[in-house]
């Protein structure tokens, strides 16, 4: 099947925002991007990434990891006295290990994405909310195409801004795919429906995912026991879902490579149809 | 309610509330039973110092057991920061493969474990720490059972940590307030009776706040 064209950029700035008059109505004809049969061989077949920006808020990135290779830019969010985010350039790599991690996991699956390094840690526990919201606003602003989020904050005071945050970059097309938490408490943002949630399954295949009939979590991929890049040039072993969360986060990726007109909503639908307890498995 | 009033409760609280010595041999418990159930080397919990912004170790049961209550670690890098800051749980095989992290962890307690299992201690909205869990014996994988586990005894943990917050914030409006202390005092003896006595101090109780109303 043919791709359709994407709908003009130009054409849709030019149109009402807030109301649809009956002479507009015929010109926002929109092309529908889907198949009449979506499968993973049109979702992501023959795609590397590439052409794709994935930032890893996260411990920032070690350089010249061999499980990683080039982090095409690495900035560290910061809040100053009176609460201005500043990113600059990170000269720290990776201080944790846990932002390697997860640009490996988008290395291995979406080998020719571009990896983007926004480190929201080290500053001290006592701003980390403040900083996670200041550096996911700042990847909002840059307009990557994936934004992998392998954390959370239970703060509500951090709620409503979050949320906010997270449904401008639903409607700029930024994906947000966030862990969602696995223990008994409120956290942000991965229950927003704006972004896409992900828990771990058990299963070592990287490509076998599935869709949650019963969300908020809305997606499980490899998360137990997975081999990965650690500071250190080296590797470890490592369970949680803030492993599986970069897994959809890469093949994201490979789809938006593919399709870089979808919308969140339409890769998420896309994902959906190409699970494997949905329509994966079969292609 | 009023500070005034927030205080007499905190001093109440106080007075009924079993010394921070229990807490401590609590937390300890909590720390042998970690290590029991996962038939591991070693276990820790480290709570959040707010002031200094650093995770200061509480209990430690295991290798390294000894000295290691009271070291403290920057509150936002290494793996309990991560822990910590993300609010999420994080299971780690072959560690010890990191230079850097096996030479930090050694200088600091001289034992560098090839495992670990790390937990954030979530009280509500508050983080109040880190619990983990290290070298537990590699004779399976790790399953997504174990990690719900390790979730489950993380919140009983940290119901635990709540109260001995709330203690200690008792406590030292107790310290700043001597007419707290006498209420503190007489809510804790009240507490202690039994039976007819007990029923006596509460209708002495009664009739003193009619007076005083």
């Amino acid at each position: 099947m043919s791709e359709p064209e994407p709908i003009a950029e130009d054409d849709l700035e030019e149109l009402p925002a807030w109301s649809l008059s009956r002479q507009a109505a015929g010109q926002i004809e929109i092309a529908n991007p889907l198949p009449a049969r979506v499968d993973r061989e049109w979702a992501l077949g023959g795609s590397t990434g590439a052409g794709v920006r994935v930032c890893i808020l996260d411990s920032g990135i070690e350089a010249a990891h061999p499980r990683v290779g080039e982090v095409a830019s690495s900035v560290v969010i910061t809040v100053s006295e009176d609460g201005e985010p500043i990113a600059s350039a990170d000269t720290e790599g990776d201080l944790c290990g846990h932002g390697t991690a997860c640009a490996s996991v988008v290395r291995e699956l979406a080998p020719e994405a571009e990896i983007h390094s926004v480190r929201v840690l080290g500053a001290g526990f006592s701003g980390t909310g403040r900083t996670l919201l200041a550096g996911l606003r700042y990847a909002v602003e840059q307009g990557y195409e994936v934004v992998n989020m392998s954390l959370s904050t239970t703060k509500r005071k951090f709620g409503d801004e979050l949320h906010e945050l997270a449904d401008l970059a639903y409607f700029q097309r930024t994906v947000l795919v966030a862990s969602a938490h696995n223990m008994p408490v409120e956290s942000f943002p991965w229950r927003f429906s704006s972004v896409i949630s992900v828990g771990s399954h058990e299963e070592a295949d990287p490509f076998v995912f599935y869709a949650n009939p019963d969300p908020p979590v809305e997606f499980f991929a490899r998360g137990v026991d997975v081999e990965l890049g650690w500071t250190g040039g080296g590797t470890i072993r490592a369970t949680g879902n803030s492993f599986a969360t970069p897994c959809i986060s890469a093949i994201a990726a490979l789809i938006l490579g593919k399709h870089p007109q979808l919308t969140p909503f339409q890769l998420k639908t896309v994902l959906y149809l190409i699970s494997t307890n949905v329509g994966g498995a079969t292609t | 309610m009023t500070p005034d009033e927030d205080r007499l409760h905190a001093a109440v609280a106080a007075g009924v509330l079993a010394a921070e010595d229990d807490f401590a041999r609590l937390l300890r418990s909590v720390v042998e039973v970690a290590r029991a159930i996962f038939g591991a080397k070693a276990s820790s919990i480290m709570l959040l110092d707010e002031e200094t912004d650093e995770l200061v170790f509480a209990a430690v049961a295991g290798e390294s057991e000894q000295g290691l209550v009271g070291t403290r670690l920057a509150s936002s890098t290494g793996i309990a920061g991560w822990v910590l800051s993300s609010q999420t749980p994080l299971v780690l095989e072959d560690v010890s493969s990191d230079p850097r992290f096996a030479r930090d962890v050694a200088e600091r307690t001289g034992y560098v474990p090839k495992g670990i299992m790390a937990v954030p201690l979530l009280a509500d909205e508050r983080s109040l720490g880190v619990l983990q869990v290290l070298d537990r014996p590699q004779r399976s994988r790790f399953s997504l059972q174990e990690m719900e586990l390790l979730g489950l005894f993380a919140s009983q943990a940290a119901i635990a940590l709540d109260l001995l917050a709330s203690a200690r914030r008792a406590r030292a409006a107790l310290a700043a307030d001597p007419g707290a202390e006498v209420v503190a005092r007489l809510a804790g003896a009240l507490e202690r009776l039994e039976g007819p006595r007990r029923a006596a101090g509460l209708a002495l109780l009664e009739q003193l706040t009619l007076v005083l109303d």
